[in-house]
């Protein structure tokens, strides 16, 4: 243990010179680290949302009512495919996750089932002896279409926050219909959560003029929808709408906020098919009120004036300059294919990561001195090359989290703390077990020599059982506690690598220049 | 100037001789602890119950009872204020909103629109849902078994099995010994402060492993000593670096308690006790636990080199 050889010294110089080279561009300003040229490192420590302020948002992704509305599609096709094939069928509709139906006579059992074969290629048809028919998803369908969905909600989720001009969104998927949305620095995560809480799925549907809209009685293949606007009474109106869709707004192409005779409107344009479908139905609809739907709510319901064939129009409402830029937003990024639910919402403002990362330097920095202070003064010299070992150990733990790209966070920085307390341990333990081989009255050179040697097996078992503890904080925590796992980690095994080898390497260059005839210690 | 010299290298004080005492007063924690839990029980925090969690800088010393009529005739259920660290900082804490996710959000911009004006900034704004909030409280109880277990093999692998029960039942108690520690003070447990039950056990095992290995190697070297005598002698020989090493942690805890914000106060104060627990789990429990276990006195020669004659003792 007291011979070094030249490769491990080189190896331990080169451990402090890498680990200088990596801390070094935290000492500068982010604007100077990021203009160092390519070859130089110029990672900063990565800093988490709660000390650098933002927002992290856990949304889930609402498979089942994608799943409902398919089968709602399903069962108005099969019901037009039963009536063009004239098979009498009854009691048709949903049943939990499947769509069930009867036909009256057995004797069109097979024709049926061939009929609805066609049409429902991605379902597993069941029938039973009396001739009932139940249609579910098959696995392999159900997860294709969760895919698909998650799929396109990850992509306009992106698009919107795009939009909003966010710097540096992190959005990724997470397990199976969860979407992990994080923005630092975000001021007003407000804004961002009520434009993602949207479907924005617009229609244009025409209003069923046979029907009073007092929820009376809806006639079958018209609803009762509420409206954005306010009656004179000051509650919201309501318009019976034919479920029928004329235009949907996934044939928009553009959409903008602007002013029409001082009020914010949207204006916006269709796609050639688009300006067809919407063209024709004006056309066959002059006189009569169409409702704006968005998200099954009115919007506007305005009466057809003449027929609108160039393709674009705007759209009115009591809107505020705000709510037009959001609506219009939410048009061009498009519709989610499911509505999204915020299931987890953590959000820092600047000014506590500020205070917090203050605080954690306070900390950090007192915690060293005191540290240091009893080291040199339990120890003398050893216990200052022990504190030599311990600067080392702060630079290359600040070097690993900042070439690894790692996530500094503020229970992270309380495991740097912890760190420096535990750190010297190591060392403390070489050191007692020097102590005791001198007092079995051995010279300092075998006694370093026994000591380093023997607590080395007791060093390495007590740090790998507290490693085990902090690969389980890794592997179960989130956010912030995987921050404190990987700086109690990684702080492990640079406080392992400092007492084993620099403070060695110090003791034992100090053992051969002054060939001390007695230990001091 | 070296003050370690000060210190005796092995104190000759008799650990094991009292180890009923130290038996006695672990036990007492330990039913203490689940006493408290099962009659106080924990102050769970929004991680694991579920609810909204916001922090905000006032204008001005922040007037609470007036905040807290006006949050209270919202209708949000049981909502709680206290003063942060200082006195234009409030913590406000609302109960999990009946129905969806969506019932959450609604009730935080009801929150905000209530304090209107009397809020220069918001500092923090948590919310998790009850999905969330149960998942998070399966994980942290498996991450904290599993820790135990695994940290538990690990010493039954690199010891015998005795040691390993030891280990096993001294962070069993350790553990206990912190959840009674919150359930006690009624700091808010969340997920930072399971992290430092974990990082408690991690350390006093850190602890206790030190000084099984300091048993094994006595236990090779003086195979005529009696067992007591002989653990006695491995807790003494290691006294200093146990207590030295607990000394500088201690140090840094404090700065952190002291310094570090208001933000993670309960997780370093927390962890000050865990660190205090640890320490005396691993000489006035584990090692004492041995002495129940049938220790083998033919331990398996893994070195030869260690098993000579012993050395003169200090």
């Amino acid at each position: 243990m007291v011979q070094f050889p030249k490769w491990q010294v080189a190896l331990v110089l080169f451990v402090l010179l890498l680990g200088a080279v990596f801390a070094a561009p935290n000492l500068l300003s982010r604007e100077t680290a990021e203009n160092l040229p390519g070859w130089v490192p110029r990672e900063q420590v990565n800093l988490g949302l709660d000390l650098q302020g933002g927002s992290y948002l856990l949304m889930e992704v609402d498979i089942d009512t994608v799943v409902r509305e398919r089968l709602e599609g399903l069962v108005d096709g099969i019901r037009s495919a039963l009536r063009r094939a004239k098979i009498v069928y009854s009691d048709i509709g949903l049943d939990g996750q499947a769509a069930t139906f009867q036909v009256r006579d057995l004797q069109t059992v097979d024709q049926a089932r061939e009929v609805i074969r066609d049409i429902a290629r991605e379902f597993v048809m069941q029938v039973d002896d009396g001739g009932r028919f139940r249609l579910q998803y098959s696995e392999q369908s159900l997860k294709d279409l969760t895919t698909n969905v998650i799929a396109q909600s990850l992509e306009i989720v992106r698009r919107r926050i795009d939009e909003t001009g966010t710097r540096e969104p992190t959005i990724q998927r997470q397990g199976d219909d969860r979407i992990l949305v994080q923005l630092p620095g975000l001021r007003d995560p407000e804004r961002i959560k009520s434009l993602l809480g949207k479907t924005a799925k617009l229609t244009f549907r025409m209003v069923d003029e046979s029907s009073v809209a007092d929820g009376a009685r809806v006639p079958a293949g018209s609803e009762l929808l509420s409206s954005t606007e306010l009656d004179t009474a000051g509650n919201p109106r309501r318009y019976v709408v034919k479920k029928r869709i004329m235009v949907s707004g996934d044939t928009l192409t553009d959409a903008a906020a602007t002013f029409q005779d001082g009020q914010p409107v949207v204006s916006f344009s269709f796609d050639s098919i688009g300006a067809k479908k919407f063209g024709d139905a004006t056309r066959a609809n002059v006189g009569r009120p169409f409702a704006i739907v968005l998200d099954n709510k009115v919007i506007s319901a305005p009466v057809i004036r003449e027929a609108i064939l160039g393709g674009s129009g705007i759209i009115s409402g009591q809107f505020s300059v705000q709510e037009v830029q959001d609506l219009a937003l939410l048009l061009r990024a498009g519709a989610l294919p499911a509505p999204l639910s915020i299931l987890e919402e953590r959000t820092v403002g600047p000014g506590l990561g500020a205070d917090s990362i203050a605080a954690g330097k306070i900390a950090s920095i007192l915690g060293f001195v005191l540290v240091i202070v009893f080291m040199a003064g339990a120890y003398g010299l050893l216990g200052l090359m022990a504190n030599v070992a311990l600067a080392a150990n702060l630079i290359i733990l600040l070097a690993a989290l900042s070439g690894l790209q790692a996530t500094l966070t503020l229970p992270g920085i309380a495991g740097i703390v912890l760190t420096l307390g535990m750190a010297v341990d190591a060392n403390v333990l070489i050191f007692e077990r020097i102590r005791e081989e001198i007092a079995n009255g051995r010279g300092p050179v075998t006694a370093i020599d026994t000591g380093y040697r023997r607590a080395m097996a007791t060093i390495i078992d007590s740090n790998l059982t507290t490693l085990i503890a902090a690969l389980l904080l890794f592997m179960f925590g989130t956010g912030p506690i995987k921050g404190f796992a990987v700086t109690l980690a990684i702080g492990l095994v640079t406080s392992m690598f400092t007492a084993i080898m620099l403070t060695r390497l110090l003791v034992v260059t100090w053992l051969r220049r002054r060939r001390p005839q007695q230990l001091a210690i | 100037m070296a003050l370690i010299r000060k210190l005796p290298i092995a104190p000759n004080l008799n650990f094991i001789g009292h180890r009923k005492i130290f038996l006695a007063v672990s036990g007492a924690l330990v039913l203490a602890s689940l006493i408290l839990l099962a009659g106080v029980g924990l102050n769970l925090g929004i991680d694991f119950r579920g609810g909204i969690l916001i922090e905000v800088r006032t204008n001005g010393p922040a007037d609470l009872s007036a905040m807290r009529s006006r949050l209270g005739s919202l209708g949000l259920g049981e909502v709680t204020l206290q003063e942060f660290g200082a006195e234009d900082e409030v913590l406000i804490n609302v109960q999990r909103q009946e129905g969806e996710e969506e019932a959450q959000s609604a009730a935080i911009a009801a929150v905000k629109e209530a304090l209107g004006t009397d809020v220069a900034e918001y500092r923090r704004t948590e919310f998790v849902g009850p999905k969330v909030g149960g998942e998070l409280k399966e994980a942290g109880a498996w991450a904290t078994v599993l820790a135990i277990l695994g940290i538990s093999l690990y010493v039954w692998f690199r010891f015998e099995w005795q040691f390993a029960v030891a280990a096993l039942l001294a962070l069993v108690h350790d553990v206990a010994a912190m959840i009674g520690f919150f359930a006690f003070t009624q700091l808010e447990f969340n997920l930072a402060t399971l992290a430092a039950v974990l990082t408690v056990a991690g350390y006093s095992i850190n602890d206790t492993v030190v000084i099984f290995d300091r048993v094994r190697e006595v236990l090779r070297k003086y195979k005529k000593m009696p067992l007591l005598e002989l653990l006695n002698m491995a807790v003494n020989q290691t006294l200093t670096r146990t207590l030295l090493t607990s000394f500088t942690t201690l140090l840094a805890l404090l700065a952190l308690t002291l310094f570090g914000g208001e933000v993670i106060r309960g997780f370093s104060a927390s962890l000050i006790w865990g660190i205090l627990i640890g320490t005396y789990s691993s000489f006035g429990l584990a090692v004492p636990l041995l002495t129940f276990m049938g220790l083998r006195r033919t331990v398996d020669d893994e070195e030869p080199g260690k098993t000579r004659s012993p050395e003169k003792a200090s």
